[in-house]
């Protein structure tokens, strides 16, 4: 499906628009969770609603924008676009810190972003339309034109990488996550967690990887030791925090760290596994900021100290909690159990290290999730406000039921999703098999 | 001079005209009518920008050749006349609200547009001279013109010192490069040039005397001493309008001088350009970060753009000069227009333009408000505005022409600038507002804002037309 009209003709950019195995699921998740992020700020925004609805549908926009882009000037336009309205719903409806929140997630996003655009410039001066015989952004042709030298590729995988790796946010870059995620506005979270982080990771399968594999192939093993130590270093540091929002989100910098070293295992299973732990992320992680959402809005402290004993007042928020927090784990029959088996496989097949440490990552994440859940559902209520917490409503829980539906599905039946992802990522595998890397081949994994 | 001649200046003319009548108007209705003037003066700009846009450039050379009548010219022309109009347009709150009643005050502006309009189409280094001379005259008068404010003195005679100081260099550049080569035309050094098979000591000289000049217009690092004082001193129209018009104008020069009749000897002064322009765009850049007074800020952020458009003469490509024009066009709307925000907003201040004073702005006056986030938006270079195509073009020109590293320090300078406008966003919209703030909107004003606002986003969004335009016109 592809959607191709001129726009600027006399630089050669092209609103140029398509969908493929890798970017359909992540558009269904975008949409999916913009509408389920309104349905749960329809009681919880007061102010200015107007622009809230504004900013969000503006913000939606540029996520589509960027995973559905085949031009590499829209992937840029929109990459920036959508920065705007993610700054005004953190600096706008946030928390209390929210302005050094919003301020500080702009300017890490746009530092990568510029570099970004010096290799996309690099890029439209080395790619040449043979129709018109002029320089061009189109995506495709970028990609099939894309044999540079392999210092050349090091710079520009570079380039591309340090925007991604921002997004993504891939240890050491990711300060400004815990901030951001922690300030913005529930739905805000769930977005900044569900779909723009994915957006860095989606650039890693989109770009570095189909147009730089040589570099890609020399930057794995820094990757995924960085991914490595993310997983284990977002666990730990999830552990001890004292704050809810602040927990889920650390535990976002650990499950980014898998999906990255299941894209930079450079095998089936590992990208398979990676591109569905993109949508498991999104479905759960956005799960669980909606449920801290919840009590958020009744106590309006998201101090898991503040807490105790809530399963006995909420005992229907309790069970989906435990639903929710379990697929996060990956426990079977849950969406995650699905995406790390086959990232586990994926790395142990590209190197048993990997493999043995990133193991090690899933049980801590059973330790910090499960841990939270027990002082913050179980033993006494110690504070008297927590006595008379309303359960959790219909209106509110509808949108996780709907997340929990999906999660169980993945984890019992995920063959529709995965049969429409291989075939892409199996084309951005060939690269890699391909003759012309014969030299290479004593570093590819089997 | 035939008829063709008064024709193809008739835009100049025009201005003239109209800065003779701003002053007959003013003696004769100011007692009754105080927009009379001003009236005058915005009609009179704006039936000049149009005359210029739609005469069609039969020749591209009038007054036996002293005189650029290309595309170029006019694109500049209408600038200039849009940038007078809409300063005009800001001028009579301000005026009426710090107590200014000069009547040559409109007449002055006039003026210097018309010198401006003098250095676009100049052909000739002597009447490009003449033109800067024009505009600077007017401008030290207007800078002083708050005669009661010490800070508006003291940069009304450091603009003098150094704009004459800088005339002077430009002077003994031009008479060394009449020495060198035998000629002030343009057209004749470019071509003596390309023929010479090197160029003597005395041109060289002249050249870099004549980048010293240059470097003092545009407030190049290290030769921008005077501009924070002058742009923070000077009444806040005069502000927007040196920080738009009078860059512009010497940037249409600089374009013109050294982008095209001295291509040829470029091995002697792009190494330099690039240094001058690393250095002006970072500390434009890191000065603004620590600036409390928006005025200020925004004198600091037009270094830095400075710094950007240089990048554009060190390309040195037709794309590259199209590139700038588009830039120059597309500043020309947010800057302009964030002053004149700034200017309504305080009306009622003591004019310290701190940040403090924009508290909550954007909740009380929402078209303000968003008018303000757009320019602040379009300063940093964030698409869909006309501030990111002017940075995309000019960087873009910079790699085709194989100046990667310069293009890289460029747009990591934009990601520090971001911080800076930012902070105004956010300010405005982040913060509560504080105190009394009622203010007045007159409907012109309003209307001027909001139309440059929505042609920053249709540029951002349609850039094509214009640049095509630009590149047709570029000489």
């Amino acid at each position: 499906m592809v959607e191709k009209l001129h726009w600027i003709p006399s630089i050669g950019a092209e609103w140029h628009l398509g969908v493929d195995g890798i970017s359909l699921f992540l558009l269904v998740l975008t949409t999916l969770l913009t509408v389920l992020c309104l349905l749960a700020s329809w009681h919880t925004i007061h102010e200015r609603v107007q622009e809230y609805h504004f900013f969000f549908l503006l913000l939606e926009a540029g996520m589509i924008g960027v995973f559905a882009a085949l031009d590499l000037f829209v992937f840029y336009v929109m990459w920036e676009v959508m920065l705007v309205p993610m700054f005004f719903l953190i600096g706008v409806w946030g928390g209390q810190r929210r302005l050094y929140a919003t301020i500080k997630f702009f300017l890490f996003t746009m530092a990568g972003s510029v570099l970004m655009l010096a290799g996309i410039l690099y890029m439209y001066f080395h790619t040449v339309d043979p129709e018109t015989g002029r320089n061009t952004f189109n995506l495709l042709l970028a990609t099939s034109q894309s044999n540079y030298a392999i210092d050349v590729q090091r710079w520009l995988f570079l380039a591309f990488g340090l925007a991604f790796a921002i997004k993504v946010p891939l240890f050491p870059l990711h300060t400004w996550l815990p901030d951001a995620h922690t300030e913005a506005p529930t739905a805000g979270s769930v977005i900044l967690a569900g779909v723009l982080l994915k957006m860095g990771t989606y650039g890693f399968l989109r770009f570095c990887l189909p147009m730089f594999p040589q570099a890609t192939l020399e930057f794995v093993p820094w990757i995924s030791w960085l991914s490595l130590i993310g997983i284990t270093y977002g666990a730990l540091v999830a552990m001890v925090q004292k704050d809810m929002k602040k927990l889920v989100a650390y535990s976002s910098v650990a499950h980014l760290g898998f999906v990255m070293l299941g894209t930079f295992a450079l095998n089936q299973q590992g990208l398979t596994g990676s591109l569905l732990q993109q949508i498991n992320h999104g479905i759960s992680t956005g799960a669980l900021f909606l449920l801290v959402g919840v009590v958020y809005e009744r106590r309006h402290t998201r101090i898991i100290a503040d807490y105790g004993g809530v399963a006995k007042v909420m005992p229907v928020y309790a069970a989906l909690f435990m639903i929710v927090a379990l697929s996060s784990i990956g426990l079977p029959i849950t969406n995650g159990f699905v995406g790390e088996f086959l990232i586990l496989m994926g790395a142990f097949a590209s190197n048993k290290l990997y493999g043995v440490i990133a193991t090690s990552g899933v049980i801590l994440a059973a330790v910090y999730l499960l841990w939270m859940y027990q002082r913050v559902f179980y033993g006494q209520i110690v504070h008297e406000e927590n006595s008379k917490l309303r359960d959790i409503t219909l209106f509110e829980a509808a949108p996780i039921l709907v997340l929990i539906v999906l999660a169980i599905w993945i984890g019992v039946y995920p063959d529709p999703i995965l049969a429409r992802m291989e075939p892409s990522l199996q084309l951005l595998l060939e690269k890699f098999q391909q003759g012309e890397f014969s030299q290479l081949q004593g570093v590819l994994p089997r | 001079m035939n008829l063709n001649d008064v024709m193809g200046v008739l835009p100049e003319l025009i201005v003239i005209l109209t800065a003779l009548i701003a002053i007959i108007v003013d003696v004769a209705a100011r007692e009754r009518n105080a927009s009379a003037s001003q009236g005058v003066t915005v009609l009179g700009l704006l039936v000049a920008g149009v005359v210029a846009i739609a005469s069609p450039a039969e020749t591209a050379m009038l007054m036996s050749g002293q005189v650029f009548n290309d595309g170029f010219a006019s694109w500049f022309r209408a600038l200039f006349c849009a940038i007078g109009a809409m300063t005009a347009v800001f001028s009579l709150v301000y005026l009426k609200h710090r107590n200014i009643r000069l009547g040559e005050y409109y007449s002055l502006l006039a003026m210097c547009v018309f010198g401006m309009m003098v250095m676009g189409s100049a052909a000739n280094l002597l009447l490009f001279f003449v033109g800067l001379e024009t505009m600077s005259i007017s401008l030290y008068v207007l800078v002083g013109l708050r005669r009661d404010d010490s800070g508006s003195v003291e940069g009304s005679l450091k603009y003098l010192v150094l704009g004459a100081f800088s005339s002077a260099f430009l002077l003994y550049g031009m008479a060394l490069i009449y020495g060198g080569i035998g000629s002030l035309e343009y057209v004749v050094i470019g071509d003596a040039l390309r023929d010479s098979t090197g160029i003597g000591p005395m041109t060289v000289t002249g050249i870099g005397l004549l980048l010293v000049g240059f470097a003092f217009k545009i407030s190049a690092v290290p030769f921008h001493f005077w501009s924070p004082d002058v742009y923070e001193g000077a009444p806040t129209t005069i502000t927007a309008f040196m920080s738009t018009g009078a860059k512009a104008a010497a940037f249409v020069g600089l374009i013109r001088v050294f982008g095209i009749a001295l291509a040829e000897t470029n091995e002697h002064w792009v190494g330099v350009l690039t240094v001058l322009s690393i250095v002006t765009m970072t500390l434009g850049n890191v000065s603004a970060l620590r600036q409390t007074s928006v005025k200020r800020m925004l004198a600091y952020s037009s270094i830095a753009h400075a710094g950007y458009l240089l990048v554009g003469i060190v390309a040195g490509s037709k794309a590259a000069f199209a590139a700038s024009g588009f830039y120059l066009i597309g500043y020309a709307l947010m800057n302009l227009g964030a002053f004149g925000v700034l200017i309504l907003l305080n009306q009622r201040g003591k004019g310290d333009y701190s940040i403090d004073s924009l508290r909550g702005m954007g909740t009380v006056h929402p078209v303000l408000g968003l008018t303000m986030a757009i320019f602040m938006l379009s300063l940093i270079g964030i698409p869909p505005t006309a501030g990111f195509f002017g940075k995309l073009f000019v960087f873009s020109a910079a790699i085709e022409r194989g100046h990667l590293l310069l293009a890289i320090i460029g747009l990591l300078n934009s990601a520090v600038a971001a911080y800076y406008y930012l902070r105004v966003i956010s300010t405005m919209y982040m913060a509560k507002p504080e105190g009394d703030v009622a203010i007045t909107e007159p409907m012109g004003y309003k209307v001027a804002l909001v139309i440059s606002s929505i042609l920053i986003i249709v540029l951002g969004m349609f850039p094509d037309q214009l640049v095509a335009a630009l590149l047709k016109a570029v000489p």
